[in-house]
C-alpha cells in the first residue's frame, strides 16, 4: 500500500470521492495541504478574495449542478468567514463539505495565533462535523463527510483537520475506504406505504386541491415526477421560492410563488383549498402567513425527507418520511391502479376559480405596476427583459432584498436548477459567487447574478476571482440608490423613515469599478437602452459584464402579505388589498 | 409534563455537545442529564428528563434522532418504566435528638449514612425524583448543608431494550 502525507491523503481522496474543484484561501494551518494541491493536477483549486465567497461559490457550483460542493479554508478568522456560507447552504440544505485547517493538536485550547473552536463555533449550522486527529483517519473521515452531505436531507459538514495532521514528514498507508457504513447514520428513502395509499386516496377525493412544492423537488431532481403527478390529476401547483423551477414556470397548471410576495391566485388558492399536497416543502414563516389562520379547511399531506420538518409548524394530517422521487412514483404508480376517478366536475370548477383569480390580479395576466418609460425603468420590466434576452435559459442566482423577489416573480423558470438564491437564511453577497460556481458548472450557459447595489458591495470583491479564473458572469445591479426591502417595510410601517437605508452620495461609479477588475461597465438610465444595452452584454460571452441600472427608487414588492392575516390577506399594491 | 429520554449514541468527540447544543437551539430545556459509556466502550447513554407536551416531546425526539452520532431515542415515558436517581445529602447533625431523627428518616427512605463527622451526617438515597424530593423535604429543618443530586436514569420495564 501507497505512503503518503496526511496533506497528500486528504487531496488524494478528495480525488476518490470525485471532487475536480476546490473553492478556497490558503493560511498557516492550510499550508501543508495547499503544498500538497500545489503537487498534483487532478483537484483544481480556485482562490477566492473572502472565504463567505469560497463557501458561496462551492454552493452555487453544487446547487447548478446536484453534486457536493467543496470549500477549504484556514483556521481562525479564514475559518470564522466561511460561518455565513456554511449556515447559508444549511438552511437551504445544499450538500458541501467545508475542511478548514486547524492549530497543531498541542496547540488546541491554548489560545494559539489563529485559533478558533470550528467544530463548536459550526455545531449549530451543520449536517455533522468532524475533527481529525490522525493521518491515519483522514481518507475515511472524507468518505463519511461527502456520504453524510449528499444523502438524506443534504447539507453542509465540516472537517477540521490540525496542522500536524498534515505534515508533510509522517506518511501512512493510504486506504480509501469505498463504501461507507454507518450503524448511526441510515437516511430513509422510501415513504410508508400505507400512509401514501391514504394521501392518493385524498388526492383523488379532493374538489380544490393545490400541489405545494419546495426545494426538495429541485435537491432530490424529482422535477419530471411531479409533472407526471401534476399533469395526471390536473391540479393547479404552487412553488415556494427555493422550489421555482421544480415544475415549469410557463406551464398553465403552474399558478406562480407562494408566500409573502407570491401570486395572489396562489396564495388565495391555498387559503381556499381542501387538500394540500406539500412535496419537500417546509411551511416556513415566509410561506404560511399567521400559523393560526393557515389554510382553515385543509387536508394537509406533506411529504419530506426529514422527519423533523413534518408537523413541525403545520400539523400534517398524512405525514409520508420519504424521498420526494421514491414517493411521487408510488403516488403516480397507485393513482393509475387507483378504483376511485378523480371528481373532474370540481376540478374544472376549482380551475374555472383559479383563472377568475389569475384575470383579476394576475402578476402575468395584467400589469401589476406602471410602465416604463423614459428615465424610468420599473425593475420588473428588466426581469422580463433578461428573460426575453436569455430566452428564458439562463441560470439566474440572485442576492437578497427587492430584486430577488422580482426575479422570482418574473423570470419564469421552466427547469430546476435555474434559479439559485439563498432562501432560508436570506444572505446578501449571496449572489455573485453562487454565480461564479454556477458558471464553472456550466461554462456554455448563461448565468446572471441579479443583485442590487446594496447586495453586490457585500461580495464585490469577487469580481477579481472572476478575472483570474475567466468567469464570465453577467451582473444585473438593480440600482435603486437604496436598501429597498428594508425601505419598503419602512415606508408600510416605519411611516416611512428611512433609518440607515439610504446611501446615494457614497455610492461607487459600478462602471468604473468593473472595469477596474478588467471587466466591462455598462451604466443605464433610460428605458429605450435597456434591450439593446442587455443584448449587447449577453453578447460578450467571454466577458463579465456589469450592468448598473438605475430603476425607479419607489416602486415596491406585491402581493405582499399582511403581517399577521391568512394567506389570502395581501397588499397588492401601494393602495389596493384583498 | 416530564418526560425521560434515553438516548444511545457513539462515542465520539463533540457528542454531548451536539445535544445540549440542539436543546438550547431550539428552545428547549433540559431538566437533568446524565451520560456515561455503556458496557460497549464505543456507546454513551444519555438519559435526560424535560418538560413538553406530545407535539414537542415528538418534535424533540426526531431532532436527537436526527443528529449523526444517535443511534436509539427512545421517550421512556411513553411506556411503563423504572426511573431512579441518585442522591448524596450533607446534613448538620451536631445534637444527639438530630442525630437519631436523621438515622430514623433515613432508615424509612431506605437509604444509607455513608459519612460521619462528629456535626455531620452525610445520605445516600435512590430513587424516583419525587422519593428525593421527599426526602429533602423531611430532612430540611435539621440545616442541609449540600445536595447533590445525579439526574434521573431510566429504563423500560419487561422486555423491552433499548440497544445498538
Amino acid at each position: 500500500m501507497e505512503h503518503l502525507s496526511g496533506g497528500d491523503i486528504l487531496i488524494r481522496a478528495l480525488k476518490d470521492v470525485g471532487v475536480k474543484h476546490v473553492w478556497g484561501y490558503p493560511g498557516g494551518a492550510a499550508l501543508h495541504i495547499y503544498d500538497a494541491i500545489y503537487r498534483q493536477e487532478d483537484v483544481v483549486h480556485l482562490l477566492v478574495r473572502h472565504e463567505q465567497a469560497a463557501v458561496h461559490a462551492a454552493d452555487g457550483f453544487s446547487r447548478a449542478t446536484g453534486e457536493v460542493g467543496t470549500a477549504l479554508v484556514t483556521s481562525g478568522p479564514g475559518a470564522t468567514n466561511a460561518i455565513t456560507g456554511i449556515a447559508t447552504a444549511y438552511m437551504d440544505s445544499i450538500p458541501l463539505v467545508i475542511i478548514s485547517g486547524q492549530v497543531p493538536s498541542s496547540k488546541i485550547g491554548q489560545d494559539a495565533f489563529q485559533e478558533t473552536d470550528m467544530v463548536g463555533v459550526s455545531r449549530p449550522i451543520v449536517k455533522h462535523s468532524f475533527l481529525v486527529t490522525r493521518a491515519e483517519d483522514i481518507a475515511a473521515t472524507i468518505a463519511k463527510a461527502y456520504y453524510i452531505a449528499a444523502t438524506g436531507r443534504p447539507g453542509p459538514v465540516v472537517v477540521d483537520i490540525p496542522k500536524d495532521v498534515t505534515e508533510p514528514n509522517y506518511k501512512v498507508p493510504y486506504d480509501f475506504p469505498h463504501e461507507v457504513k454507518m450503524r448511526s447514520y441510515q437516511p430513509s428513502e422510501k415513504g410508508h406505504r400505507g400512509q401514501i395509499k391514504r394521501a392518493v386516496k385524498a388526492l383523488l377525493q379532493a374538489k380544490r386541491p393545490v400541489i405545494y412544492t419546495g426545494g426538495g423537488i429541485v435537491i432530490d431532481n424529482a422535477a419530471e415526477h411531479l409533472i407526471a403527478v401534476a399533469r395526471k390529476l390536473n391540479f393547479p401547483v404552487t412553488n415556494t421560492l427555493m422550489g421555482l423551477g421544480g415544475y415549469p414556470g410557463t406551464d398553465r397548471q403552474f399558478i406562480g410563488m407562494l408566500g409573502m410576495h407570491g401570486t395572489f391566485e396562489a396564495n388565495t388558492a391555498m387559503h381556499h383549498a381542501d387538500v394540500i399536497f406539500a412535496v419537500g416543502a417546509r411551511f416556513d414563516d415566509r410561506v404560511t402567513n399567521e400559523l393560526e389562520k393557515f389554510c382553515p379547511m385543509a387536508t394537509i399531506i406533506h411529504v419530506d425527507i426529514d422527519p423533523t420538518s413534518v408537523s413541525k409548524n403545520v400539523e400534517a394530517d398524512i405525514p409520508i418520511v420519504g424521498t420526494c422521487t421514491s414517493v411521487l412514483k408510488e403516488v403516480l404508480s397507485l393513482i393509475e391502479q387507483s378504483d376511485i376517478s378523480p371528481d373532474t366536475d370540481a376540478i374544472s370548477d376549482w380551475w374555472k376559480q383559479i383563472d377568475e383569480w389569475r384575470a383579476k390580479h394576475g402578476l402575468y395576466t395584467a400589469s401589476r405596476y406602471e410602465e416604463s418609460s423614459g428615465e424610468t425603468i420599473k425593475p420588473q420590466d428588466v426581469i422580463k427583459m433578461l428573460y426575453k434576452i436569455t430566452d428564458g435559459k439562463a441560470i439566474i442566482t440572485s442576492d437578497v432584498g427587492q430584486h430577488q423577489m422580482f426575479a422570482a416573480q418574473y423570470y419564469l423558470f421552466d427547469h430546476p436548477r435555474q434559479w439559485i438564491n439563498s432562501g432560508g437564511l436570506g444572505t446578501m453577497g449571496f449572489g455573485l459567487p453562487s454565480a461564479m460556481g454556477a458558471k464553472l458548472a456550466f461554462p456554455d450557459t448563461d448565468v446572471a447574478c441579479v443583485t442590487g447595489e446594496g447586495s453586490i458591495q457585500m461580495c464585490i470583491q469577487e469580481l477579481s476571482a472572476c478575472t483570474q479564473h475567466n468567469l464570465p458572469v453577467k451582473i444585473i445591479n438593480l440600482n435603486n440608490s437604496a436598501l429597498g426591502m428594508v425601505r419598503q417595510w419602512q415606508d408600510m410601517q416605519y411611516n416611512s423613515r428611512y433609518s440607515q437605508s439610504v446611501y446615494e452620495e457614497s455610492l461607487p461609479d459600478f462602471v468604473a469599478l468593473a472595469e477596474a477588475y478588467g471587466h466591462v461597465g455598462m451604466k443605464i438610465t433610460k428605458f429605450n437602452e435597456l434591450e439593446d444595452k442587455m443584448r449587447e452584454c449577453f453578447a460578450m460571452k467571454d466577458r463579465t459584464v456589469f450592468m448598473d441600472i438605475c430603476i425607479d427608487r419607489s416602486e415596491h414588492v406585491y402581493p405582499m402579505h399582511m403581517p399577521g392575516g391568512s394567506m389570502r390577506d395581501l397588499w397588492l399594491s401601494k393602495t389596493e388589498r384583498t | 409534563m416530564k418526560r425521560i429520554i434515553s438516548i444511545l449514541m457513539e462515542n465520539e468527540f463533540g457528542a454531548l455537545s451536539r445535544v445540549v447544543g440542539l436543546f438550547s437551539q431550539r428552545g428547549y430545556n433540559i431538566d437533568t442529564l446524565t451520560v456515561a459509556p455503556t458496557d460497549d466502550e464505543t456507546l454513551s447513554r444519555l438519559t435526560l428528563t424535560t418538560q413538553g407536551d406530545t407535539q414537542m416531546a415528538e418534535q424533540i425526539v426526531k431532532q436527537l434522532h436526527k443528529l449523526i452520532d444517535t443511534i436509539k431515542v427512545v421517550d421512556l415515558t411513553e411506556g411503563a418504566h423504572i426511573e431512579r436517581e441518585l442522591m448524596l445529602v450533607k446534613v448538620k447533625a451536631s445534637e444527639n435528638d438530630s442525630r437519631t431523627e436523621l438515622k430514623s428518616c433515613v432508615e424509612i427512605f431506605r437509604g444509607h449514612i455513608i459519612d460521619v463527622t462528629p456535626s455531620t451526617y452525610t445520605v445516600q438515597l435512590a430513587g424516583d425524583t419525587e422519593k428525593l424530593d421527599a426526602f429533602v423535604e423531611a430532612v430540611s429543618h435539621m440545616g442541609i448543608m449540600e445536595v447533590v443530586r445525579s439526574g434521573v436514569s431510566g429504563i423500560s420495564r419487561g422486555d423491552k431494550f433499548v440497544c445498538a
